[in-house]
């Protein structure tokens, strides 16, 4: 966890070990800075010449990035596979039936087959269409569930998924999503205001509570070096602490005259509408959601200042050289993502939980978020579908657990399986015997530069 | 940190006297942060004034040597004490105007008067038990150096250790489903070092052999042994409490005379076995890692892995083992929660400790005493919360519980002092 340097500093070994490697990852930044020779002294030159060797931890994340469609694919079917095995591993009848599994092995493999399909049709069930409901309205009710989970997800998503491609992790969304929920939540029950005003304004105080949490990071770690993730870390649990005060403190946040930490209901104004009716809980934050997915594309795409951002992300020392001034950058990519976490907040006080909320408000979605992105690579398209992905097993997780006895908890595990062989391509490849790409026998990083060409 | 960005005046040239001009460096956060610790105890004590006496207590019923209480007047001992960090505060810029270092005990002793001053500030009327105090803030800190001396490892072997909280609660979680099966604490023990050197296994297969980002697999293998743990907690061990998890517990060991000296006797001497491997693996790790061959290699794999590379030592396969090492530490750590104190386990019972092992790791600069000192500092504060929220004081608790996250902050971002990682900590090294 060096600090900054990993941004701004050649490694003094770093030098001649990526340049191969790196030659497609980044042809024009590599090529001023020829490989220069293993001799032990590039430390000790003070070195006024600007380094524009890409640091490692860029050209990971370009790999992780710039995998294949089909190796998530195969990444959510291997951590599906693992999370049957852990169904079937903990079910009382299997374990009864592999009692006597020699004299009779097809009661183990019914059971197991019992349990598994029923855990994932459950899971289906609850988040997609319910077949056991008689009319269409009322079995596609889970799918809306789905998308009322996957509002937040996506919009936490989105601001990590972006910071990402700033080459920034922000494991902050706790801590941005609690302050963007107060900031929205007092403006939500405090005032008293004509419907679309009140909600345009109290989601405006939310995403700009969000914004100045997350650029607190950035501006601390564009003056002083400071790793973004130990910042938003420690951020996490100053806000929530902060928060937690604030709601037992009476005249701050808490409800009047109520002995709990927790505020006090918004008001009806400032409330996201339903969008099909009261049947439903799905709201305007989806709405919401998707303006900002297309925003966020726009931004990283077509605009000048999500140009600087990618070209950061890909390599900061070369950013550096092309006049781009890096830790502005930096400080605007953290205000902007969390802004965006910001967002997940405001959905989940404004629209999800809207009779008062205590400081459990967050309920994971900032880590969640973390895996949301990195299952969408950082790409809005991506993470809008990913989000809506996790957003099922979400939803899908509770009425499993009603219906088969399955701790949501399973739904965790799968989760973090997905991210952990997304991350690890020549990992899936070995399992499912795929070759490797560009036939290389030893090097184990893929094609780099896709991502940048396919702009 | 300054290797290639000359404008900042980090750097110091080493004092070898080669002829060469030198840069005279004047460090000046210390002393402000001294100042501004005055200027706080003068507000608390002049500003937002208690009056009375506050009671000290300094042994327990049944010490063998009993110590009277201390009766400090809150105006009386204020004054003293305002004066008393004024001085070392003058010292402090003096030292600094002459360019040499602040010494680490003038810091301690500026702490502890500083805390003998908080203390009888916000006890006024009210009777403090010391020991008690100090007590707490060795168990809590416990697991917190465990996770603290496995992150130094993993980090000076060059990967960074986010994942010291999945291996504290994935010990947690093994030794009191072992203990509790074999109704052997020790075996939980063992079963406590197994787990973390398993999610040390796959933290160090995905970063060192396909390369994934150290952060990400830290970050998502916390989350995965969160889920797996709950998991199995929901399924197996709530299936049938008695058998699976009621662990015993470790069985205090006073050591003779050791035990009997007042204060510390009882707070350092009169403790599970956890503990004293906890002195063991701190004395361990800081001599192993200056003084042996194993932590000479560690160190360079750590800070130059070409060099260590051409000089012939294994670069991953070094960072292979030493990580695992960390990992068996740290899953020691997580024996703590359940062998050491509560018993049971319990979801996700670990609260974000080895998020604030990892803190005490930067702020300890990656020394294990520094951090070791950190920890400490870090459950003494969150002791401190509990303790003054035990007795009543008006100070909100959020806060007590927020300084150790509020002072990393301010250690990372380099006022409390120049934070300077291993070099390679974080990199994969391919060989070429």
């Amino acid at each position: 966890m060096s600090d900054n340097n990993q941004q701004n500093t050649p490694a003094p070994g770093a030098a001649p070990e990526p340049a191969a490697a790196s030659a497609s990852a980044s042809a024009p930044a590599s090529a001023s800075a020829p490989a220069s020779s293993p001799a032990p002294q590039p430390a000790a030159a003070p070195a006024p010449k600007p380094d524009t060797e890409a640091p490692r931890s860029n050209k990971i994340l370009n790999e992780i990035l710039g995998g294949s469609f089909l190796i998530s694919i195969l990444a959510v079917l291997l951590a599906l596979i693992a999370g049957a095995i852990l169904i079937a591993a903990t079910n009382e009848d299997v374990q009864t039936a592999s009692g006597y599994f020699f004299s009779r092995p097809g009661d183990t493999l019914g059971a197991i087959w019992q349990a598994v399909s029923g855990a994932y049709s459950a899971l289906f069930q609850g988040s997609v269409y319910n077949f056991r409901r008689d009319s269409f309205a009322d079995g596609i009710k889970p799918l809306t569930e789905t998308l009322t989970f996957a509002t937040p997800l996506i919009a936490a998503g989105l601001g990590v998924g972006l910071a990402f491609r700033v080459g920034l992790f922000n494991i902050g969304g706790r801590g941005q999503m609690l302050i963007a929920a107060a900031c929205a939540g007092w403006v939500g029950f405090s005032f008293q205001l004509p419907a679309p005003l009140h909600i345009t304004l109290a989601v405006l105080a939310g995403i700009a509570g969000g914004a100045i949490w997350g650029g607190l990071v950035g501006f601390l770690k564009a003056r002083t070096g400071a790793h973004e993730v130990i910042l938003t870390i420690m951020l996490n649990y100053v806000a929530f602490y902060l928060i937690s005060y604030m709601l037992r403190t009476p005249g701050l946040l808490q409800a009047p005259g109520s002995p709990n930490p927790k505020s006090p209901p918004m008001a009806e104004t400032a409330v996201f509408p339903a969008l099909f009716g009261s049947k439903y809980n799905l709201h305007l934050g989806f709405i919401l959601v998707i303006v900002a997915t297309a925003l966020v594309w726009y931004l990283l795409n077509r605009s000048s200042l999500g140009f600087r951002f990618r070209a950061v992300g890909e390599n900061p020392n070369a950013a550096k050289v092309a006049g781009i001034d890096v830790k502005n950058t930096y400080v605007y990519a953290m205000l902007f993502s969390g802004g965006l976490v910001g967002l997940a907040g405001v959905s989940q006080v404004l629209g999800t939980v809207t009779g008062g909320f205590s400081g459990g408000i967050d309920a994971g979605i900032g880590f969640d978020a973390i895996t949301v992105a990195l299952l969408g690579r950082s790409k809005p398209i991506g993470i809008f579908f990913a989000g809506i992905l996790f957003g099922a097993f979400k939803a899908g997780g509770f009425s499993m657990q009603a219906a088969e006895g399955v701790p949501v908890d399973i739904v965790v595990v799968v989760q973090s399986l997905i991210v952990l062989f997304i991350a690890a391509p020549p990992l899936v490849r070995a399992i499912f015997f795929l070759p490797k790409p560009g036939g290389r026998a030893r090097r184990v990083l893929p094609n780099v530069s896709k991502e940048v060409a396919a702009k | 940190m300054s290797v290639t960005t000359p404008n900042t005046p980090h750097e110091t040239v080493d004092p070898v006297d080669d002829g060469l001009e030198k840069a005279v460096v004047k460090k000046w956060k210390a002393p402000i942060a001294f100042a501004i610790f005055v200027i706080i105890s003068a507000l608390l004590f002049f500003v937002a004034r208690r009056d009375g006496v506050t009671e000290l207590r300094l042994s327990a019923e049944n010490d063998a040597i009993k110590l009277p209480s201390i009766e400090a007047p809150v105006m009386a001992t204020g004054i003293v004490v305002v004066i008393l960090l004024a001085l070392m505060t003058a010292g402090a810029f003096w030292l600094a105007n002459q360019a040499k270092r602040i010494p680490l005990w003038l810091t301690a002793v500026f702490g502890i008067v500083f805390m003998y001053g908080f203390l009888t500030w916000a006890g006024a009327d009210k009777s403090i038990p010391i020991t008690g105090l100090l007590l707490g803030s060795v168990a809590l800190s416990a697991p917190l150096i465990f996770g603290a001396l496995g992150g130094v490892i993993s980090e000076r072997v060059g990967v960074v250790n986010v994942a010291i909280e999945g291996q504290l609660l994935a010990g947690a979680f093994l030794s009191a489903f072992v203990a509790s099966i074999t109704r052997n604490p020790f075996a939980g023990l063992l079963a406590a070092i197994v787990a973390g050197v398993l999610v040390s296994f796959v933290l160090a297969a995905f970063a060192i052999k396909y390369l994934v980002d150290q952060v990400i697999v830290g970050v998502v293998l916390n989350v995965l042994v969160a889920g797996l743990t709950s998991f199995l907690y929901s399924t197996v061990l709530s299936s049938n409490t008695e058998a699976f998890n009621t662990p015993p517990r470790l069985p205090r060991i006073p050591i003779p005379l050791l035990s009997d000296i007042p204060i510390l006797g009882r707070v350092l001497f009169d403790q599970t076995i956890i503990i004293y491997l906890m002195y063991i693996a701190i004395a361990l790790v800081f001599y192993g890692l200056f003084f042996t061959k194993w932590g000479l290699r560690l160190r360079a794999v750590g800070e130059h892995p070409q060099a260590a590379d051409t000089v012939g030592i294994r670069v991953n396969s070094t960072r292979f083992w030493n990580v695992s090492i960390a990992g068996a530490i740290a899953g020691l750590g997580g024996a703590y929660f359940t062998l050491g104190s509560v018993g049971g386990f319990t979801k996700e019972m670990t609260a974000g400790a080895g998020f604030i092992a990892l803190a005490a790791v930067i702020f300890g600069r990656w020394d294990p005493i520094r951090a070791t000192l950190a920890a400490l500092l870090f459950g003494f504060a969150t002791n401190l919360q509990n303790t003054l929220g035990a007795i009543g004081s008006g100070v909100p608790s959020e806060f007590l519980l927020m300084l150790p996250y509020l002072v990393t902050i301010f250690a990372v971002a380099g006022l409390v002092g120049q934070v300077r990682g291993p070099a390679a900590s974080g990199k994969p090294y391919i060989k070429s």
